[in-house]
């Protein structure tokens, strides 16, 4: 079965880019637009890969991901937040939360499938 | 692999325009000395997200000018800059010019260039002005993408990350990361060795039943071909959001369909009644759940069409305290109803009409602070817009507490232009002369109401679809504007009339009720016919009389007058019978033929004839109503 990937951003031009761009590399993807939406989801589903964006309405991606290292199936799921500013300090923010990595926004979709097929092995 | 990148451009369009929109409203509302932390962070994201689209979908004009703004917005939230009104007016104006960009890019026209450094400069000029005064040195983390990382921070991610190992440099990532061996510049890092994430996180896939079945789900999707956005899974809409983006046009042909759908519901209700023997009981059953559903069809699809006011609302704030600032008034706006609910092809054609309302109210309503003072009324004027919803109208009501409209002035205005006066006009008709073309008691014709468009053109506008507009207004207290629109323009309840051999439709909404008269109840007043009920004399138009029609009933005892009330006007309507009650879709009469007087449109009847529908007001204004003084004397 195909890894399902996992997008959470609140833009939905972003989103559904995204989207596409990994379905047309042929994985599952399922959307969601707050890291409130994508934990209420994750608690129900095992998603391969999450791919957040930082910058978001009512649960932002660090919170994001802090929250989804406290679900046992999740300790170890690749998580990448997608943000404008890769600064040292949402770095240091990011590794604290314990995320995989960062992808800066703007992004090729060549390069997200790059990353996305890196990621997942 | 190549994602056509265009696909997306309608979507990020619109959602950059609700930004703006937000980000305008939240401004507007912003406590300047201390404002609310979520209000700063809301603004910060709609720039942050247009900024993000814009870069991925290669709209640089808004990428650039997104930036500056972002930079000042998250020291705003940050506290290192402290918000203050010129900034504010910089952030609104920067506003205004990325919407023009978004246009732009939109219509596919060229990018002006010019204004958009003038916008970053001006932008560039509050920063710093920020900058000096509090000497923030803070200030530069909000700007760089790449900002260098201190020495350690290097060696753990080195550490970490896996972009520095040659093997993975060569197999992903292009050749600029080939040559810059630093993490940062790649655009993208990660904090922990891959390996092992990875293969835990494929290996150990904890699947409950309910996971394989959606995935099921998104694999059955997935067969399908999905060049197109809105093949998305459906589990996908659903969770991610409650609400679509659908086309109008799709919309409207739905409401078309829906429309034709009703005319056949009742053609086939007529053809049936021709129908006898076995099965027409069932039948009759079947045709009223087809009736049940047709309607409940059409209502659901008319409900699509509807919008909430405060999309034409919404945009007054901005208006009201530019307008006010530039003539030097206070202004204090109030916006009452804003969710009542209005059709799309309206709330459109209502935004110019009631923005030039508006800015009449306060340019030439609102009078300057110090004249308020001396008068003795509170130095900030108000105006009020109000939307509520009555029946099958809207009412949208702008009123202000200004000058008032002097009668005197119009009058003699009036006289000017050649158009007939009298001195016993009431009040009422005087207001109504400042709707003639050309027609203007400002003194001065400012820039801002006073651009060559007139009230005439207001009143032709709320007239195109379908309004009236009424002014109420007292002299040194302020006048009301009101703005009465039909719910929607493709469909209507009615009720068929008979006269002589044709059939005619009257909405519903403007039907008080019908009766047949006795003779005690007619009575003659001033050579007219007058119908004596409801504590009221009503004078009576015969439909026959006016639409020229022979062989129809003349004596209303014997005929059925339908009471109808207008904006201003109450009548009743003689005609021969009630036919029924019906929806009706309208069809223009002046798209197809040409306006006729009396006649709002026609419609379709399910026997296949075509039945006009009728056009009360225009039927009330040739009724002469009796004022109320008579009525008392009489009564």
């Amino acid at each position: 079965m195909n890894p399902h990937i996992l997008i959470v951003d609140d833009s939905p031009s972003i989103r559904q880019m995204v989207e596409m761009t990994l379905k047309s590399g042929d994985y599952q993807v399922t959307a969601a637009e707050d890291g409130q939406a994508a934990l209420e989801l994750c608690q129900q589903h095992q998603y391969q890969f999450v791919l957040t964006d930082q910058n978001m309405p009512k649960m932002d991606g660090i919170t994001l991901v802090k929250s989804l290292r406290g679900i046992d199936s999740y300790k170890r799921t690749p998580i990448i937040i997608l943000t404008t500013e890769a600064s040292d300090s949402m770095k240091s923010q990011g590794r604290e939360a314990g995320a995989t990595g960062w992808m800066v926004k703007p992004f090729d979709p060549n390069k997200l499938l790059q990353v996305t097929a890196k990621v997942l092995g | 692999m190549s994602i056509d990148m265009n696909q997306f451009h309608g979507v990020f369009f619109d959602e950059s325009e609700e930004h703006l929109v937000e980000m305008e409203e939240v401004l507007m509302t912003l406590s300047v000395e201390s404002p609310n932390p979520e209000d700063l962070n809301c603004i910060f994201r709609a720039a942050h997200s247009i900024k993000g689209g814009s870069g991925i979908f290669g709209f640089d004009a808004l990428t650039g000018l997104t930036h500056v703004m972002e930079s000042l917005l998250d020291q705003a939230r940050k506290g290192q800059t402290h918000l203050t009104t010129p900034i504010v007016n910089t952030l609104l104006t920067t506003g205004d010019l990325l919407r023009a960009i978004l246009n732009s890019y939109r219509n596919k026209e060229d990018i002006d260039w010019a204004a958009i450094e003038a916008g970053t400069q001006a932008l560039n000029a509050v920063i710093d002005d920020n900058k000096s005064a509090q000497n923030n040195e803070e200030n530069e983390q909000g700007f760089g993408f790449f900002t260098p990382i201190d020495s350690s921070e290097v060696n753990e991610n080195v550490d970490f990350g896996l972009f520095d190992e040659n093997e993975f440099s060569k197999d992903v990532i292009d050749d600029e990361v080939k040559s810059t061996p630093s993490n940062e510049s790649n655009g993208f890092g990660f904090f922990e060795p891959l390996e092992s994430v990875c293969d835990q996180g494929i290996r150990t896939p904890v699947l409950s039943e309910h996971d394989a079945v959606i995935q099921d789900d998104l694999d059955s999707t997935k067969t399908k071909p999905s060049n197109t956005v809105k093949s998305n899974s459906k589990k996908t809409v659903v969770k991610e959001s409650n609400s679509l983006r659908v086309d109008t046009q799709k919309i409207d042909s739905l409401v078309n369909l829906v429309g034709e759908l009703v005319i056949t519901q009742s053609m086939l209700k007529l053809a049936s009644e021709d129908v006898f023997g076995h099965g027409t009981e069932k039948l009759q059953e079947a045709l009223e759940i087809l009736d049940r559903n047709v309607r409940q069809a059409q209502e659901t699809a008319m409900s699509m069409r509807m919008l909430p006011m405060s999309f034409v609302f919404n945009r007054f704030p901005r208006v009201v305290r530019d307008l006010a600032a530039k003539l030097d008034k206070e202004v204090e706006l109030v916006i009452e109803g804003s969710s009542a609910e209005i059709d799309k092809s309206l709330i459109e054609k209502l935004v110019d009409p009631l923005t030039h309302l508006v800015r009449n109210s306060i340019d030439h309503g609102i009078e300057l602070p110090a004249k308020r003072l001396a008068a003795g009324k509170p130095q900030v004027g108000k105006v009020t817009l109000k939307a509520e919803q009555g029946g099958g109208s809207i009412l949208i009501s702008i009123v202000d507490d200004g000058a008032g409209l002097d009668k005197q002035k119009i009058l003699e205005k009036a006289k000017q232009n050649g158009i007939e006066t009298h001195d016993k006009m009431p009040d009422s008709d005087i207001w109504k002369l400042i709707f003639a073309a050309g027609f203007s008691t400002a003194t001065e014709v400012t820039d801002l109401s006073g651009r060559g468009v007139g009230m005439d053109v207001v009143k032709q506008n709320i007239e195109s679809i379908g309004g009236q507009v009424e002014i109420e207004s007292e002299l040194g207290k302020g006048s009301r504007f009101i703005i009465r629109l039909p719910l929607t323009l493709a469909i209507l309840d009615g009720i068929c009339v008979s006269v002589g051999d044709q059939v005619f439709i009257i909405p519903l909404t403007q039907i008080v009720e019908s009766i047949q008269p006795v003779s005690n109840q007619i009575k003659t007043l001033v050579n007219e016919q007058m119908l004596w009920i409801r504590d009221a004399y009503w004078p009576i138009l015969p439909l026959y009389e006016y639409m020229n029609i022979q062989g129809a009933e003349s004596d209303p005892t014997q005929a059925i007058v339908v009471l109808i009330t207008t904006a201003n006007k109450r009548f009743g309507l003689l005609v021969d019978g009630l036919v029924g009650q019906q929806q009706v879709v309208i069809k223009s009469l002046e798209h197809h033929y040409k306006p006729v007087p009396g006649v709002a449109g026609a419609t379709i009847m399910g026997d296949g004839s075509v039945a006009f529908i009728l056009d009360v007001e225009s039927l009330a204004s040739t009724v002469n109503q009796p004022s109320v003084d008579i009525e008392v004397k009489i009564a």
